[in-house]
């Protein structure tokens, strides 16, 4: 632990900061379903995932191992200054998704800055365009669909071998196998992203000549690794929950058992296979082909748009952040401090503004158009203008969905 | 540039089979052992109280349970091996 300067404690500071929020930015992956259909208590749900997201955390260190995973060049003279500049960006555009309620993939913030940083520093060499390419963008694709595709077909032959039976007596085992699937979902999100952040740690003290070279993370970063994403989960993203368990679509038991089911098997296939995807993606594609693999169920396609947006933002948005922290922290000293106080500012704004309309354990299912839109309600919607333009370009809040509740077929009330 | 279709591929498919047989298999656990829902008359499920499952849609059902059980198992293993 000697020779660790102080711009390296910042980095690690930084890094856990990032890994806290991608706890808290996940939670929604593995819980969502969950939560929306009342197979757990919100309060152990997120308990849950935060237990089993420590334990991934200390499972393996494969990922952390590999993580600049040829995207950027670590021989091209990455210094800590650009790592830093990079973790900010990841963490800005981490806390605005969560400010819209949108599942954006933290991984792909995490990529998106260090390019952009790199970009910066050191110039577009020092970036492998095709790594970029395989290991970023293809998933990015391939994942919701494959996610997609599979819970649907799960949800029609899951409703179509329990069509005879009531619905209280499968309730049981539906829940159980809700649960059953999360934690496998947690598990393997620890394993990943609390990897991701262990790996970004070591990089920083081996570029600042802490550690040798291929070195593993020592035992204190896994754990404090561990500890930020699994205290970053248990704080719940309430407001990425909501959007991923109510605002997509409704779900019933049967379909959140087969969406978890499916973002699971996804994960861990691809991963075993040597593909990374993103966990959020995964799970947002999945909770959208359960939508579909219900008669009468509907997605709202509104509110999937503005996350596929937000997807296709996180990597430009992230890397242009942290291209103009890079740029302010290769100034010197007082770069680096200026760019420390704008993160910690710009973070307090975005928290503040979260407070004017809290989302937490207590609301996190209520959203309002559970009934039909009687006359009061469409009255006030006529009068109440549109939700005011959002912090995040081109992703409106929470506050979109009601609109959207008069579509409703009577098909869905009657499934009931 | 060159995209590995077939890791793509060998994902998709895995994923989906899979998937639906996990799904599948649960499904039939849960028949198995949960009471079959009155046939016959607009009783209501109040009504299928007296209703009891064969022990051999039981064992079938504990059986598919199992069989997850053992998947999930590997599911795990695969994290830890990762």
């Amino acid at each position: 632990m000697e020779h660790i300067t102080l711009l390296i404690g910042i980095v690690i500071v930084t890094a856990l900061v990032f890994d806290f929020t991608n706890g808290f930015h996940d939670t929604a992956n593995a819980m969502a379903t969950t939560i929306s259909t009342g197979a757990l208590k919100p309060k152990t749900a997120v308990a849950m995932s935060a237990v089993l997201n420590l334990v991934g955390a200390f499972l393996s260190v494969e990922v952390a191992k590999t993580i600049s995973g040829g995207i950027i060049d670590e021989g091209s003279g990455i210094r800590p200054e650009v790592i830093f500049a990079g973790l900010v960006g990841a963490i800005v555009w981490n806390l605005l998704t969560w400010l819209a309620g949108l599942p954006s993939s933290s991984s792909h913030a995490l990529f998106g800055g260090l390019i952009g940083a790199t970009v910066v520093s050191v110039g577009i060499g020092g970036v492998n365009a095709d790594a970029v390419v395989m290991k970023v963008l293809i998933p990015a694709v391939a994942a919701p669909i494959v996610a997609g595709i599979a819970a649907t077909a799960a949800t029609r032959l899951t409703y179509r071998l329990a069509r005879n039976r009531a619905e209280e007596d499968t309730a049981k085992g539906y829940r159980a196998g809700q649960i059953a699937s999360a934690a496998l979902v947690s598990l393997a999100h620890g394993t990943n992203d609390a990897q991701k952040t262990m790996g970004v740690i070591t990089l920083a003290l081996i570029t600042g000549g802490a550690l040798a070279p291929q070195a593993d993370p020592p035992m204190w970063v896994i754990a404090s690794a561990g500890i930020a994403i699994a205290l970053g989960t248990y704080l719940g993203g309430w407001r990425i929950i909501r959007t991923m368990g109510k605002g997509i679509t409704d779900i019933q038991p049967p379909q959140g058992f087969a969406a978890q089911t499916g973002a699971a098997v996804t994960i861990l296939a691809s991963s075993h296979l040597g593909f990374a995807l993103s966990t959020t993606q995964v799970c947002s594609g999945a909770v959208m082909g359960s939508g579909l693999g219900r008669k009468g169920g509907v997605v709202r396609w509104s509110t999937a748009g503005r996350m596929v947006l937000a997807w296709g933002l996180t990597l430009p948005a992230a890397g242009l952040v942290a291209a103009g922290a890079a740029f302010l922290a290769g100034q010197g000293t007082w770069g680096v401090t200026t760019v420390a106080v704008l993160g910690v500012v710009i973070c307090g704004a975005i928290w503040a503004a979260s407070r004017r309309k809290p989302v937490d354990h207590s609301n996190v299912n209520d959203v309002e158009p559970v009934e039909p839109a009687g006359v009061v309600t469409t009255a006030l919607q006529s009068v109440t203008p549109p939700p005011a333009g959002s912090t995040t370009a081109g992703a409106g809040t929470i506050e979109g969905i009601p609109a959207q509740s008069t579509t409703r077929s009577p098909a869905t009330s009657a499934v009931r | 540039m060159n995209i590995d279709w077939a890791a793509l591929g060998q994902v998709f498919g895995t994923t989906l089979v899979v998937t639906v047989a996990m799904v599948g298999l649960f499904t039939l656990g849960i028949m198995g052992t949960s009471r079959k829902a009155p046939q016959e008359g607009e009783a209501g499920t109040a009504a299928a109280v007296g209703g009891s499952t064969s022990a051999v849609a039981r064992t079938g059902g504990y059986a598919c349970f199992a069989l997850c059980l053992a998947a999930v198992g590997y599911g795990i293993f695969l994290i830890v091996a990762g």
